[in-house]
């Protein structure tokens, strides 16, 4: 297939991680023209990321779920697309127009329909000294291990949520186990999600694989303290120690890194961008973008697959990524409804087994109240440095929404746009107004959702200009 | 400034080219990602945050978080989305009288 982007695709796909790959994969195959667009340099996503040129050693440190992904890169390779890596899209409209930079150099592009498979981002954890150099989102350290096999010396791991013992494991695997873990959930926490246990033993999988990394880390001795409260990471100049609250008593750990994690939610600055709907799951604490069993948004020509959608896993986000991409086949005529309904059937049974186990995972590893409504001294706007105080204090003056929050201080004005704080910014508000989450809303996100020079928009009217790194795959 | 790294390879990293980061010459590993690169070399903060002056590293890996922004011929760019590569030349981002990166 030749390399033109300037045509229309009868397909764009955003996010080259499982929902991305295995949508593409499968729209090939029904014979749909597909652009891949991927802001990384590899394909994979974050959860399989760097997965192509993975070692032996780091492929047994990271361990089989990791390894997964080897399988969907292989029949991606196959498949007659173009993939762009390296591709940051700024705008994309409901129509199904694309704009997008590859190293500096802006295009445009339309297809007839777009695929969202922007993933998950970590939830903000808003602590005392989160912005020290030396903190990072537990992601972060497994990204580091993953793309660049390095692992954190002196590190301790804080939060909640079944990650953390993934990654806790997969250092032990590399021979610098963390320090401690910090972890927040409490006791009732687990009692509770026993309510919800049925569901999790249909998805016992995972409940298999929690159990075998915790036996991991007590082998290994790396120590535990649950029900941990009052996080706070200390140092003048980086990260030096961690301060919490255990049973009653103050703890201090000297340690160099911080990893933070309370898990993770969907990413949704391309589907807010795009003007799409979106409304607050009280369960995942978090805000989804609307669709429907088949992955079509609030606008018809648009889908979103995978994490982004609603958080359900790597093994989720491919079969919700197939199940896409046949409704989308279907769509255009590729495919009879028939055949459509009967190659999906199997997708849509299994992707309810993925997700049966989510309401017990949200319940016994919930993000803390420390970091759902901070106190008023901590930062909670990274990029301009916005306390949460200061964000009450806005909704005291009458602020009733995050966009008017932007008219009171900076919060979510940064390079980050609001990537970090937006859901807490709503979350201080609706509790501060006593009004809902879907009331309160979150951040209008503006295109371009990534700064970009004038050159690059400039860019847009050159003929010639674009297109540079676009690679043909098959 | 240079410290020993919190970070280890697990294999030595092969293929080193000379990299300038704040006025110091730094042997990184070519193709390496440019935020993992410094990390492993000991850099701690790679820039100043406007307004508290306050240092500043990379914090998610995956460009999302923009707190690992250096400025490289002249431009503003995300260390954790380029690789490294001989001879690149990259300035800690300082603000300009506290409040901005612009001149
Ligand atoms: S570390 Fe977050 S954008 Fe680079």
């Amino acid at each position: 297939m030749s390399a033109n982007d300037r045509r229309d695709f009868d397909l764009a796909i955003i996010g080259a991680g499982p929902a991305g790959m295995a949508a593409a994969a499968q729209a090939a195959s029904a014979g749909l023209s597909v652009l891949l667009l991927d802001e990384q340099a590899r394909l994979g996503g974050q959860i399989y990321r760097d997965i192509e040129r993975t070692s032996e050693q780091r492929g047994r440190i990271l361990g089989k779920d990791y390894l997964a992904g080897r399988a969907l890169v292989d029949d991606l390779v196959k498949s007659s697309i173009t993939y762009v890596p390296q591709a940051s899209v700024w705008q994309a409209d409901q129509d199904g127009h694309l704009c997008y930079t590859v190293e500096g150099l802006a295009t445009q592009t339309k297809a007839h329909r777009v695929l969202l498979a922007t993933g998950a981002l970590e939830r903000p954890v808003p602590i005392p000294g989160w912005t020290l150099p030396g903190v990072m989102m537990a992601g972060a350290g497994q990204i580091l291990l993953k793309q660049s096999g390095l692992v954190a010396k002196r590190a301790v791991i804080a939060g909640s949520g079944p990650l953390i013992y993934l990654i806790a494991a997969q250092m032990v695997r590399a021979g610098n186990p963390p320090l401690a873990l910090i972890e927040t959930q409490t006791a009732a926490d687990f009692w509770q999600a026993q309510h919800h246990l049925a569901g999790a033993l249909r998805g016992w999988r995972y409940l298999i694989k929690g159990l075998g990394l915790i036996g991991e880390l007590r082998r290994a001795g790396v120590k535990r303290y649950r029900g941990a409260s009052d996080l706070q990471a200390e140092g003048q100049e980086r990260a030096e120690a961690l301060r919490f609250s255990h049973r009653g008593k103050q703890q201090w750990l000297a340690c160099e890194t911080i990893f933070l994690h309370m898990g993770v939610v969907p990413n949704t600055q391309l589907s807010r961008a795009m003007n799409l709907d979106h409304y607050w799951s009280a369960a995942q604490h978090c805000f989804h973008p609307k669709t429907d069993g088949w992955g079509r948004s609030s606008a018809a020509a648009i889908f979103i697959a995978g994490d982004g959608a609603g958080i359900a896993g790597a093994k989720g986000a491919e079969l919700a990524g197939r199940i896409a991409a046949l409704r989308i086949a279907a769509d255009l005529g590729r495919l009879d409804e028939a055949t459509m309904a009967q190659s999906a059937t199997p997708l849509h049974r299994e992707l309810a087994r993925e997700r049966a186990a989510r309401p017990f995972l949200d319940r016994a590893y919930p993000a803390s109240s420390q970091v759902l409504a901070p106190d008023d001294a901590t930062m909670v706007c990274r990029c301009e440095e916005v306390s949460a105080g200061d964000i009450r204090r806005y909704a005291a003056m009458g602020c009733d929404g995050p966009n008017q929050a932007k008219a009171f201080g900076r919060a979510g004005m940064g390079p980050c746009q609001g990537r970090y704080c937006g859901l807490t910014v709503s979350m201080l508000l609706a509790s501060v107004n006593q009004r809902s989450l879907d009331e309160t809303g979150y951040f209008r996100i503006r295109p371009p959702i990534k700064p970009l020079t004038l050159g690059e928009i400039a860019q847009l009217d050159d003929p010639d200009a674009g297109a540079k790194e676009v690679m043909d795959l098959g | 400034m240079k410290t020993a790294s919190p970070f280890e390879y697990l294999a030595q990293p092969t293929n080193l080219v000379a990299v300038r980061f704040d006025g110091q010459t730094y042997q990184l590993p070519k193709g390496e990602n440019l935020a993992a690169a410094l990390l492993a070399a000991g850099v701690r903060s790679t820039r100043e945050n406007p307004g508290s002056n306050a240092p500043r590293a990379a914090f998610c890996m995956m460009g999302a978080c923009y707190e690992c922004r250096v400025r490289i011929d002249g431009a503003s760019v995300q260390a954790c989305m380029i690789q490294v590569r001989d001879g690149l030349v990259v300035e800690k981002m300082q603000p300009i009288g506290g409040q901005s990166y612009e001149r």
